[in-house]
């Protein structure tokens, strides 16, 4: 448990190695965009972050329904993991947007149905740790962690088809786009393959991040236990 | 072919009765009618949560009056949405009290030690919460019609009304179940409830708004819709996890 297992360590090395592909790939070899330039580039890293977001959370409504069924502490300790990597990628996802929305839309917020979701998103897992922190009993608050991570997540789609009930102008860049979308464009095969490497590549950081993160739940419960069991 | 028939209506006969027989259900309903009761006797009594959430209901609206000049125009454009932010803020301070007054005089111990299902209690909870809820919107939607001269009195925004404030209750009476065992309880369930009630205030502003400014039906359905299906999946979701809140 105190030493670092060597596939976690091959993983960091990995994640690292690819992250500086992907940063690379987007610079050097992703055509630049005709009409957005420069800007356009935020696509790769932007979409990316917002995918490992709502991995994190789908991830901790999974494992907080398998902590209420089972009631073994670890799932708590990943579904926690979990909500903080989420986020963490949430917000990154909602600043590069804000990053490309400046020169696109000439606005660095607007209340798109993508951007309302994203927002109440990071709200509803804000009010998760808030609500962990209000708890002392480690029991129950991985039994309420598990349950608001489960109420949050199925109300995030509903917020979103509520949201994209108003006419939306985010551009759908895999499927089909909407009328009205401003900043649209069709991906070139290099972009897409772009696109698809920087996926990859948050995937994996993702499951690195979250390793660690365990680890550190781990970590965190055993100095629990160990003050209790001291009474320091 | 006489006692064939006989045969035949025997098992209908049996079905009825055994509807009213087994002690379970009977037993669900008299549970969930006790608690309700419980509730509903305790606030005639003191009349301390209705009349809490009466009086801020109306403040609200006076503060929206002064924040928003409610000149004739923007009032009939707005009146959806001040209403049901009024009723979403009457109504957490209703929630909060309800599970508090459980929790405070050692109610809630009580009620799981007695031999009935845990659904009974949360459903009991939710229908009680739903009643008071209830009162103050039939209070406050006359009082708003006339002091703002806009009708309410429309038979489509009476069911959103109720559509909404199911869903409201549903997931409430869940948070607030949650909110009061943890220490920063009164500061929480807002910021518990609000973020994932989202979908059911847009829904409902949007609807009640068409209701009110004349929208054809099939362009108010998606949101009528919408309404039942938050209210069906968080009725279930509740259902289903409300034993592991309050387990001991």
């Amino acid at each position: 448990m105190t030493t670092k297992p060597i596939a976690l360590k091959i993983l960091d090395l990995a994640t690292i190695l690819l992250l500086l592909v992907a940063t690379g790939l987007v610079f050097f070899f992703a055509p630049l965009e005709r009409v957005m330039g420069l800007v356009q580039k935020v696509f790769y890293f932007h979409v990316a972050a917002g995918w490992v977001g709502m991995l994190g959370f789908l991830v901790a409504a999974v494992v907080g329904g398998i902590y209420l069924a089972r009631g073994d502490r670890k799932w708590d300790i990943v579904g926690l993991a979990a909500v903080e990597i989420g986020m963490a990628f949430a917000f990154i996802n909602v600043v590069t947007g804000s990053i490309w929305a400046r020169p696109i839309w000439n606005t660095w917020w607007t209340w798109d149905p993508r951007l309302t979701t994203a927002t109440i998103m990071l709200l509803i897992y804000a009010a998760y740790l808030m609500l962990r922190s209000g708890i002392e009993d480690p029991d129950r608050r991985a039994r309420f962690g598990a349950v608001y991570a489960i109420v949050g997540f199925i109300s995030v789609p509903l917020t979103f088809f509520s949201a994209r009930l108003f006419r939306t102008i985010h551009p759908v860049v895999i499927g089909t786009n909407q009328p009205g979308a401003e900043g649209a464009f069709d991906m070139t095969a290099d972009m897409r393959l772009v696109f698809f490497f920087s996926l990859f590549t948050f995937s994996v950081i993702f499951v690195d991040l979250l390793w660690h993160r365990i680890r550190l739940g781990q970590l965190q419960d055993q100095v629990e236990q160990l003050k209790l069991k001291f009474n320091v | 072919m006489e006692t064939q028939k006989i045969e035949k209506s025997a098992p209908l006969v049996e079905s009825v009765l055994s509807v009213e027989s087994p002690p379970a259900r009977s037993g669900f309903l008299r549970a969930l009618w006790a608690i309700i009761w419980k509730d509903l006797a305790a606030e005639l009594r003191s009349r301390e949560l209705l009349s809490a959430m009466l009086v801020f209901a109306l403040l609200v609206i006076l503060i929206f009056n002064f924040a928003l000049e409610l000149d004739a125009q923007t009032r009939f454009n707005v009146a959806a949405g001040v209403l049901w932010v009024t009723f979403a803020f009457a109504g957490t301070l209703g929630l909060n009290r309800s599970m508090a007054m459980e929790k405070d005089r050692g109610c809630m111990d009580g009620l799981l030690l007695a031999p009935v299902d845990r659904s009974a209690i949360y459903f009991g909870k939710m229908f009680g919460n739903l009643i008071f809820m209830l009162l103050v919107e039939i209070i406050v939607l006359p009082v708003y019609s006339l002091l703002y001269n806009v009708n309410l009195f429309q038979p489509g925004l009476i069911v959103v009304t109720l559509l909404g404030s199911i869903g409201y209750v549903a997931v409430g009476t869940l948070l607030a179940s949650m909110a009061v065992q943890t220490r920063t309880r009164d500061i929480l369930l807002p910021i518990l409830l609000f973020p994932v009630m989202i979908p059911l205030f847009i829904a409902a502003v949007k609807a009640s708004g068409g209701f009110l400014q004349g929208i054809p039906m099939d362009e108010i359905w998606p949101w009528l819709n919408l309404l039942l299906v938050y209210d069906m999946v968080f009725i279930a979701v509740a259902f289903m996890v409300f034993d592991y809140i309050v387990e001991e």
